[in-house]
């Protein structure tokens, strides 16, 4: 072994054994480091899972969507423009799509009401997805009562729950028969809610949609590859607003770093005074700090981490329950599909291994430079 | 402004090495002002010891600029969704006009910490501090092309707006943006192949006389940077095309994915590093008979050379075995 | 040899409280002898002894040292005379682990960690071998007659014994030069004696002795080949031979 290592491992050994020594204040530095850590991987590993599971659900969905716009807002579309949208090129099924919000008195709840065309569907029958038997405790064989525009209940029974795989998005879902929706909000005839497009070829959709907006002025053609992106960035804010309060957070704890770094208590000072004195260099005391600090940092990155993703993937982000329930009445019970980025794991050493060592780097120089013939004097 | 924590996290760590540079720099300066070795004063004690202050700063900023090169592009990688037509990482970096400036940066940056810390070992084996004026002399220039650097990643993240619906329209009448990496895709194949393996060839002979006779340092740390250069310039003319066995794909990122066996670690580790070694055997030649470095010096820059073309010799392996084994064939 | 020429250090040079701990002090320790440097509290004894031990550099003057082994990490020879005044940190300290061992006052030891760590401690950042390191810790312990307290805590130790092993520190890296600042000033007379006893093994063993101490015992013992007497900073006239 070169000396330049064994260098290295002697100090290493001789930080881990001081680390010990001073336990109390390293193990509240390091609860302190670990939990901050924590609640950042949580938030970056949930919306990362949040946004896989979006883009999970805009698998099915159509490649272009037609709107129709009436002063600058959302209103049903004229059936008989499908026919004119079939005709242009590149064009390989247009599909009228009917479906909407409904607004539950009862539970409080908001249900997506999707018109299925699904054939086993039963008239007057619903399949609902799992958040909405929850909330308005039904199972297979109960009735839902809807009021319909006129405000009398009209009973669906229901005939099927979804399966909770997808509950995050399935959650809200009540699916039911074309006509039940029709007549329940006694919608226009020769209206749909919108248009859903295919092509052929995914590579034109672009020009259909411009062919679209030149042939029917009042649509508002939306692509698939741009929800994506709209989910993506929402979601990306949201966590970025999240991350930015949580940045004060980090800065109070630089600052708890800091503080525990610059206030050396007299018996460190007086170590550090000895280990000069005796012969340790200014760069060798400087390598025991950094070894200290990579050794709390490392230690609380990978629990912080780990707990997080624990926290996400496994106890369904239990403890931000509270929070991310405002979102929504019909909070789902959802299990996340675990997955390990690795770019979201360098980010995260980043994002808390970098602020320590920015606080930590003076201070441990002011107590390496301690000057050797203090120790001579104390 | 993009609200990515790999945005966050880039300008976070970018605003503190900034800011550790900078102040780096004002010591610097006063070092360059005040220094005379032969005073006991207390001021040229206290100056001593900030030397230490700022080697252990510079290289942290130099873990951190080769750190977030790689996290800049993933970054980009990761953000490519929100922008139309964007397919990788070299589409969210053309989404402005300081993507790629801001590439080159990061890159002349890296250079710059890394042969600093070059010469402030040498430096340091030196009895009497003989290097210190070049050597904070050096650092003064790096100050501003880090403060470039910040303005420049603010101004690019703050001028990225995802292309997301809009009330009027989707967003899908933006049209393409004209490209500015363009101009290196478009190099002509055959003497670009010329060129690469002619530096390259040239480098590795120069380093290996070096490297025996202690000799030409100088055309070797030209060289170096040259073979750095235009190995970056064939890896996204044509190298990549081997790689991707595709014949338009010339994204030099897209290589660090693992679709491609990540083999772009690799190739920059080996590039980034022979040319940083292969450059600082020239950087610390001037000063070779300084008294205290006359042995340091020759033994440092031998080291280097064997270092740089070693890793430039691997990168040949690399590239070379990519361009034979590759059933890919580039039409003349 | 080290020869000290017209060396001065200064305290807070240009303010109000400028202090000359140390003024024009020309003095040459020779290899191989006990030199005792004697003199009130205060008159920089400290100071001085911090100067020659490569812990501080002095505001004016030269000190150079020859035939200490030195030389090998300028590249020259390892007796070649080197002049330490102006040296960087790194390059001190160099000198300092291989030349010098040192024995405080306040017997300076590290608490919290065992005895038998003290000991090896210098020497960690010189990149010995560990096993290596504990074993000639192990045998200076023994020397010393406390290797059966190798594994105890330095605070639970006696006065006397904690001394022993700080001299068992000072010697882990083989220093040719010994340096004790008041080294009696904790012990009883019995112990001093010892103390002294211990002082002959080291000049026996070839080692140059520098003692700064205003005890009795120690600057009349007949083992001193130099008394050096300091007042107020400067060497009391006709204190050297
Ligand atoms: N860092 C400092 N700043 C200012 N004054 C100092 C400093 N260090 C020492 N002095 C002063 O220098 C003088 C000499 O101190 P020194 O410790 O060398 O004396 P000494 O002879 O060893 O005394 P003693 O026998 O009490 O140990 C003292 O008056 C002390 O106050
Ligand atoms: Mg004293």
């Amino acid at each position: 072994m070169t000396p330049s290592l064994q260098r290295h491992l002697n100090i290493l050994d001789f930080a881990l054994s001081s680390l010990w020594r001073r336990k109390g204040k390293n193990l509240s530095l390091l609860a302190v480091y670990t939990l901050i850590i924590f609640i950042i991987a949580s938030i970056v590993f949930f919306t990362q899972a949040l946004k896989r599971e979006a883009g999970l659900v805009l698998q099915d969905a159509p490649d272009l969507v037609v709107q129709r716009m009436v002063a600058g807002r959302h209103d049903p579309i004229p059936v008989s423009y499908a026919t004119a949208i079939a005709a242009i090129r590149g064009v390989s099924e247009v599909t009228p799509r009917y479906w909407g919000y409904y607004y539950d008195p009862v539970t409080g709840a908001n249900f997506t009401l999707v018109a299925a065309d699904d054939p086993q569907l039963k008239p007057e029958a619903i399949a609902i997805g799992s958040g909405v038997a929850r909330t308005s405790r039904i199972s297979i064989g109960d009735f839902l009562p809807l009021k319909d525009l006129k405000g009398s209940p009209v009973l669906f029974s229901v005939q099927k729950i979804f399966p909770s795989a997808s509950e995050l998005v399935a959650a809200d879902l009540i699916q039911l028969r074309q006509e039940d929706f029709l007549r329940l909000f006694d919608f226009p005839s020769g209206r749909a809610t919108d248009l859903a497009v295919s092509a052929g070829n995914p590579a034109e959709l672009e020009t259909i949609a411009a062919k679209i907006v030149h042939d029917f002025p009042d649509t508002r053609p939306i692509l698939k590859s741009e929800m994506l992106r709209t989910y993506d960035s929402v979601f990306d804010w949201r966590s970025g607003l999240v991350l930015v309060v949580l940045a004060v957070a980090v800065l109070s704890f630089i600052i708890f770093a800091w503080d525990k770094a610059t206030g050396l208590s007299a018996e460190e000072k007086k170590e550090i005074g000895i280990l000069k004195s005796i012969g340790w260099e200014t760069t060798d005391v400087l390598l025991l700090k950094s070894f200290e600090g990579i050794v709390i940092s490392l230690s609380a990155f990978l629990a912080g981490v780990s707990l997080g993703y624990l926290h996400v993937f496994f106890f369904s982000v239990s403890l931000f329950e509270h929070a991310l329930k405002g979102w929504s009445v019909l909070y789902p019970e959802f299990k996340l599909t675990p997955v390990i980025d690795p770019y979201l794991i360098c980010l995260l050493f980043l994002l808390s291994v970098g602020p320590y060592i920015a606080a930590t780097v003076v201070p441990s120089w002011l107590a390496a430079t301690v000057d050797p013939d203090a120790a001579m004097r104390s | 402004m993009i609200m990515h924590p790999g945005v966050l996290a880039l300008i976070t760590g970018s605003l503190l090495t900034s800011a550790m540079i900078l102040y780096a720099g004002w010591y610097g300066v006063r070092i360059l002002r005040n220094w005379d070795l032969s005073s006991g004063s207390e001021l040229q004690l206290a100056l001593e010891k900030r030397t230490y202050l700022i080697s252990t700063l510079l290289s942290y900023a130099l873990g951190f600029e080769l750190v977030s090169l790689f996290l800049f592009v993933f970054t980009a990688d990761r953000l490519h969704l929100l922008f139309s037509g964007a397919m990788c990482a070299a589409g969210t970096l053309n989404a402005n006009g300081f993507g790629y400036p801001l590439l080159i940066l990061k890159l002349v940056n890296f250079l710059f910490a890394g042969i600093w810390l070059i010469v402030n070992h040498a430096d340091n084996q030196g009895y009497d501090y003989p290097l210190i004026r070049f050597k904070y002399l050096l650092l003064v220039p790096l100050v501003p092309w880090s403060l470039l650097e910040f303005s420049y990643l603010f101004a690019y993240f703050s001028g990225l707006h995802a292309d997301v619906i809009t009330s009027c329209c989707g967003s899908l009448f933006s049209l393409e943006r004209p490209g500015i990496a363009g101009d290196l895709v478009s190099l002509p194949v055959k003497p670009m192949r010329l060129a690469f393996f002619g530096t390259l060839g040239a480098t590795l002979a120069s380093g290996l006389f070096s490297w025996r006779s202690g000799k030409g340092f100088y055309p070797f740390s030209i060289l170096s940077l040259a073979t750095l250069l235009v190995s970056l310039a064939s890896l996204v003319s044509f190298l990549c095309l081997y790689i991707y066995q595709l014949p338009s794909h010339h994204c030099p990122f897209c290589i660090l994915q693992g679709e491609y066996h990540y083999l772009g670690y690799p190739i920059y580790a080996t590039l980034l590093g022979g040319g940083l070694a292969g450059m600082g055997t020239g950087f610390l030649h001037p000063w070779r008979r300084r008294g205290s470095l006359q042995l340091v010096i020759p033994k440092l820059q031998r080291r280097l050379a064997g270092v740089a073309i070693s890793l430039f010799a691997l990168f040949l392996v690399i590239a070379a075995y990519q361009m034979v084994f590759s059933p890919f064939r580039l039409g003349e | 040899m080290i020869e000290v020429i017209e060396v001065s250090k200064s305290f807070n040079v240009g303010k109000v409280n400028q202090f000359d701990a140390v003024s024009r002090v020309s003095c040459r320790i020779m290899p191989g002898e006990l030199t005792i440097l004697k003199g009130p509290s205060g008159s920089g004894k400290t100071t001085l002894m911090t100067l020659i031990g490569c812990m501080a550099r002095p505001s004016s003057g030269r000190i150079v040292l020859s035939g200490i082994g030195a030389g090998s990490l300028f590249g020259q020879d390892p007796d070649a005379a080197i002049e330490i005044t102006s040296l960087p940190e790194r390059f001190l300290t160099g000198i300092r682990r291989s030349a010098f061992g040192f024995i405080f006052q306040q017997f300076n030891l590290v608490r919290g960690i065992s005895v038998l760590e003290n000991v090896m401690l210098p020497a960690y950042p010189t990149g010995v071998n560990h096993k290596v390191l504990r074993e000639r810790a192990l045998t200076l312990l023994e020397t010393f007659n406390i290797a059966r307290h190798a594994q105890a805590q330095v605070g639970l130790l006696s006065g006397g014994e904690m001394q022993r092993v700080a001299i068992a520190r000072a010697l882990i890296n083989d220093p040719s030069v010994i340096i004790a600042d008041e080294p009696t000033a904790h012990l009883d007379s019995r112990l001093s004696r010892e103390f002294m006893a211990l002082v002959e093994g080291f000049k026996k063993g070839g080692k140059t002795v520098l003692i700064a101490s205003h005890d009795p015992i120690v600057y009349d013992s007949s083992l001193a080949d130099q008394v050096v007497e300091m007042r107020d900073g400067a060497l009391v006239d006709g204190s050297l031979p």
